[in-house]
Parts: C-alpha cells; structure tokens; sequence
C-alpha cells in the first residue's frame, strides 16, 4: 500500500486538477449538460493523470465492481457503514468509469471512505491507481458484448489485476466460475449467494473443459471447482463463521438479496457487527431509482425496475411470475444498453404469458417479436409511460434496460416535483 | 452452442411450424452430448473461443451422424461459430488451428478486429429477399472455389470479402448474421422448413416485417467493411 498522506500533502498539479476538474463539472451543470460528474473527472485525470491514487491515497478505499448489483450493493455497504459512524464518499449518479471515480474522490470530505461501484472494464485501471483496502465482486455475465468484447476476457484482465497484487483482500462471489477465476489468486473471503448464472461458464475457465454443474455446485476434471464459502446466504438468512443474521430487506428480489450478502460480507472486512449492518441495508428503499414507485395519471401504482441483461431480465421476470399486475417491458440499444438485442432469446419473455403486457422503448419492435414468439399479448407503444397507461392490470411494473431506465428516473423525478 | 440468444432460432421453426398446425419439438443438445442423426432440422450457433474448441472437439464425433442426417434430407443452419466448426479449419486468435467438420468447403482464420454491426445481405439467387441481422465476431472466412455463398454483403462485413456464409440448396444454410437471424427474416425461416415440409402457407409476420425495415434502415448508415 501507498504511504498515507494528508489532503495539505497533495501536490500542486493534483490540487490543480481538482480544481479544474470541479470547475469543468460547474461549467457543464450550467450548460445543462447533466450532472457533471463525467466531465469534471475527465478534466482531473487530463490534468493530473495521478490525480485518483493521491486523492485516495491513505483512505483505505473498497471498490465494488461485477455486471449485475454494483450500485445497489455499493449503496447497501454505504448504509452499512454510514449507520456505523463512518464518514463516507461515494459515486451514487452512477458515474463508475476512472472519471466518475476522479469525481467522487475530490468531491467528498478528503477524510471520508471512498466506498465505490467500478465498472467492470475499468476495473483494472481503477484498483491500479487507487490501490483499495477491498475489492468486492459480485458476479460476470453478458452485458454489452459489442462494447466490451467477451464476457470471458473480462474475467481475464481481471485475474492478471489481481495476480499481480497477491496481497489483495478480496470479497467475490463463489456462486459465480468467472468470478472465482478472476480471484482465485488473492486474499479472498468467498461468499456463496446461492444464485447460479451459468450460461456464460459451461467451460472451465481454466482448463476450457466442459464444467459440470450440479445443486449447489460445479467442478471441473482439472479440478477447478466452486470453493468452500466462509460466508452463504441460504434463503434470506445471511451465515458466517460463528454468527448468523437474517435479513428483511426493504428492496425486492432474490437478487437484492444476493447483493446484500456480498455487502453484509464487505461490511464485516470493515469491522461492522453483521447484525447492525442487516438492520442499516432494511432501510435502504430505494437506489438510484431502482424500486421507484409512483401513481399513473389514471390512479394505479406503478413501480420501476432496472434489468441490463439476460441475467438480470431473468431474475426479475421470475421475481414478477406468479403476479396478476401489468407489466411494461421497455428496451433501448443505445451504447449504454448494448447495441444488439439478441440476448432477448435467452430471457424467458414466456413467464409473462397471460397477463397484460407493454412492448415499449426504442426498440419495441425487437420486443414485439420476441413477445409474439414467446405466446404473449401485448400493447406496444414506444414511449414506456404511454404503454403504461394503455396496459392492463391493478398495478404496473415498468422493467427497463439502462438508458431507458435513466431516462424514465429523470421522468419520474419531474412528475413527482410537479 | 448459444452466446447471442441462438436458442431463439430454434424457438422461431417450432413456432412456426405449430401455427400452421404442424408437430415439430426443439429437442437441445448440451455441449458434450452425442448429436443423434434422426432430427429432421439442425441449428448450430455462436460461441466464444474456448467453447468453441470444446464443441469442435464434441462435434467432431458427431460429424458423420450429421452428414448423415444432411444426405438423407435433413437441414442446417449454422451461424457465426457454427458456420465456422462446419468449414474445413478454424485458426483462433492465439494461433490454435481447430479442424472443422468439412460440411462447408470454408477456411476462417480469426482477424485482428472484431467485426460488430448491423449486416444487411442480399441473398439473391437464394430468393429469399435481404437479410437483417448482427454480426460480432473477428472471423474471416474463405470459401473455396464452386462453393456458394448465401448472399452479397449490403452493409457489414460477413465473411469479410463482400460475401455473406454459405449455401447448399435444400440442405444447409450458414451465416455470420448472429443471434435469432431467423426471428429476424421469416422468410429465411420458412425456406428451411419448406425443405423439410414442401410448400407452406403464409403467416402473419407483421411485427417482422415492421422490424425489419426498421433494421433496414438503421444499418443503411453503416459501411460495408473495405477488405483488408
Ligand atoms: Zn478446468
């Protein structure tokens, strides 16, 4: 680990670059141009490209990176250790690439934790300058293939990271083989969160054999296998070794449960007791938008929900399966999202056969299809609160990929403030 | 095999064999298992580098049930990584010569850069109008003299030398264009079943056809890769 230093230690160039880095982020806000996060990290690292390691440096930083639950279990672990007296800075816009980082790290008390969501392809280059205390990694699936190139060589770099920092303490899911590969190496408290995505590991990642998969478990003849987890969430009950703790969280889902057993587990590395940590994430209602719920114009209950790919479209059909309410699928394949729908044949669309259903988004007519195949009625209509409307059922669930999900976050904002 | 959603191409001939009255069972075949011979259509996808190489070496003995199958008037479609394992030899990234099942006179070797992309192909001859789809793959591939692609690369890459696959009349269709290209073109869809069924009636294809001209239209924007 670096030598800590005091914020007055800071050189000159990374002062400056904080200072030309909020100033970009004021000029932009005024622009109207979004929040600012981006542009002003962008300006730091332009000008101080050491600017994230001598910001963070002594502040024992942890980073939270995987395809599917960073923000959320970001946002848990925050709560965590906010309800513990720790003073903490983080990038809750969203804003995870090194920039964001940059953005979040000068904007903060220069004491408080930066606890940070990675992306996953900036992973490598972020922990390189930050040097975190902890890295937890929560899962690797498809998402945005065309943007960043195979699944596994993201769980590579990753590992060649990792290998080159033995000493790193890792918390990273056991239930996951591209995870386990990529931390295999390191320091790591494994957490088993019992949910098994395995359509992007049938090989062994390393020995390319086929995995076998089994209840629980998976192997290979190399004798790569899913290691034994010191922390296992079976059901909502959260065990590690000599305590156990059951969580009721706020937020729904199998999913968010799984999120926050790795931030349950995170917290622990930070000293938390496991049982304050749970009762801290039970309030946490809502993240970035995720959850959100409102009142359609004409009266009913709608409620948000964001899914970025198949694995996550997955979780959350089957968490609305059984349900009677409306459901408005909403897909956009701009860079954020992915520019190719494809993966919509490896999401079971089926589950939502005979209730009412909204096709919407840019791309409604790629759900159109997909829907029609998968022996579902459906309204379509492209703009998602219109489909809304249209749709049948008490309630409405609206589930939308990342860019539409933003979009209708910022919608939602300004007609509740109406 | 199934990176991008294959599995859907073989939902899309089950669904349209059952609006039009008619029995079909998608029946998959994990990777590793023995291919049966007795399955009257055969869909084979995409897949990444390491996969691939296992559904090679899986494939490999299961070469001649196929071939089989295929001379006694079953199909195949076969696309992006499929396409690939039925030519002669597959060279990946790293240099590793993988052999194909030689179901298709075609050589790919893996390219420096991966090609992504809206593809549109006219597949002329073959009849079945332009072809919308996406392709995401490093591959180039070579057909030997007298074997026939399935059509001529509007916008994309394909095989990378302004030819889209391969086509082998009432037997085998193989393309680059990824994920549920069937979903996509029903009528690509119906030409195979029609050569397992005979002639079929039409379907309702609304929501495909508007689709598909959307696609059309977007992929108009992208350029035909110049060849390298
Ligand atoms: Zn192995």
């Amino acid at each position: 680990m670096s030598q800590p230093s005091s914020p007055t230690q800071r050189s000159a160039r990374t002062a400056l670059a904080v200072q030309a880095g909020r100033l970009a982020g004021r000029v932009s806000r005024r622009a109207g141009m979004g929040a600012g996060v981006t542009i002003g990290g962008r300006v730091a690292l332009a000008v101080a490209p050491g600017v994230i390691g001598e910001l963070a440096a002594g502040r024992e930083a942890v980073v939270v990176s995987g395809t599917n639950g960073k923000t959320t279990t970001t946002r848990l672990l925050v709560a965590a250790l906010q309800a513990s007296g720790v003073s903490v800075v983080s990038n809750d816009t969203g804003a995870n690439l090194a920039s964001g980082v940059a953005s979040a790290l000068a904007s903060g008390a220069s004491g408080a934790r930066p606890v940070l969501e990675v992306d996953e392809a900036a992973l490598p280059r972020v922990i390189a300058a930050l040097d975190p205390r902890l890295v937890v990694l929560t899962n690797l699936s498809r998402d945005q293939l065309d943007r960043y190139g195979e699944v596994g060589t993201v769980a590579n770099r990753w590992r060649e990271m990792l290998a080159s920092r033995p000493a790193q303490r890792v918390v990273a899911n056991a239930a996951d083989p591209l995870v386990v590969w990529a931390a295999q190496e390191s320091d790591t408290v494994w957490v088993d969160t019992g949910l098994l995505w395995r359509e992007d590991a049938t090989a062994c990642p390393a020995c390319g054999a086929l995995l076998e998969w089994g209840d629980g478990w998976y192997r290979s003849a190399c004798g790569f296998a899913k290691p034994e987890a010191a922390i296992r969430l079976t059901g909502d009950v959260v065990e590690a070794p000599g305590e156990h703790v059951a969580l009721s969280l706020s937020l729904p889902g199998r999913w968010n449960l799984a999120n926050a057993a790795m931030a349950l587990a995170a917290a622990r590395e930070a000293g938390i007791d496991l049982k304050e940590a749970a009762a801290a994430m039970s309030d946490v209602r809502e993240v970035g938008g995720r959850q959100a719920t409102w009142r359609l114009p004409d009266g009913r209950r709608a409620r948000l929900l964001l899914a970025k790919n198949p694995a996550g479209w997955t979780e959350v059909l089957r968490f609305l399966a059984g349900a009677d309410s409306g459901v408005v699928v909403v897909l956009n394949c701009r860079v954020a999202d992915g520019k190719d729908p494809s993966w919509l044949w490896d999401v079971p669309f089926e589950l939502l056969a005979g209730r009412p259903v909204g096709a919407s988004g840019e791309r409604h007519l790629d759900l159109a299809v997909r829907l029609r195949y998968a022996g579902v009625d459906f309204v379509d209509d492209r703009d998602p609160l219109l489909a809304a409307g249209k749709v049948g059922g008490d309630d409405v669930e609206i589930v939308a990929t990342y860019s539409a999900f933003v979009d209708l976050v910022r919608r939602i904002r300004s007609l509740r403030s109406a | 095999m199934g990176t991008y959603g294959d599995r859907g191409n073989a939902r899309v001939l089950e669904r349209r064999l059952a609006w039009r009255d008619l029995p079909g069972e998608v029946v998959e075949i994990a990777a590793g298992e023995p291919i049966p011979s007795t399955l009257d259509v055969y869909v084979i996808g995409g897949a990444e580098d390491v996969p691939q190489t296992l559904a090679a070496e899986g494939l490999g003995a299961s070469g001649p049930a196929i071939e089989q199958a295929l001379d006694g008037g079953s199909v195949m479609l076969a696309v992006c990584a499929g396409f690939q394992l039925l030519g002669t030899t597959y060279v990946r990234t790293d240099g590793k010569a993988v052999p194909g099942l030689g179901l298709v006179e075609a050589a790919t070797v893996a390219g420096p850069h991966r090609r992504i992309g809206e593809v549109v192909v006219d597949t002329g001859r073959v009849g079945v109008g332009l072809l919308s789809g996406f392709e995401n793959h490093a591959g180039i591939t070579t057909l030997a003299p007298g074997t026939e692609p399935l059509g001529a690369v509007r916008t994309g890459s394909g095989n990378g030398d302004g030819r889209d696959g391969a086509y082998q009349d009432r037997r085998l269709v193989a393309t680059y264009l990824h994920g549920p290209v069937l979903a996509r073109n029903p009528a690509l869809a119906d030409l195979l079943l029609s050569w397992v069924t005979g002639p079929l009636p039409p379907l309702d294809d609304d929501m495909a056809d508007r689709l598909r001209a959307e696609r059309l239209g977007a992929a108009a924007s992208r350029p035909r890769w110049r060849r390298s």
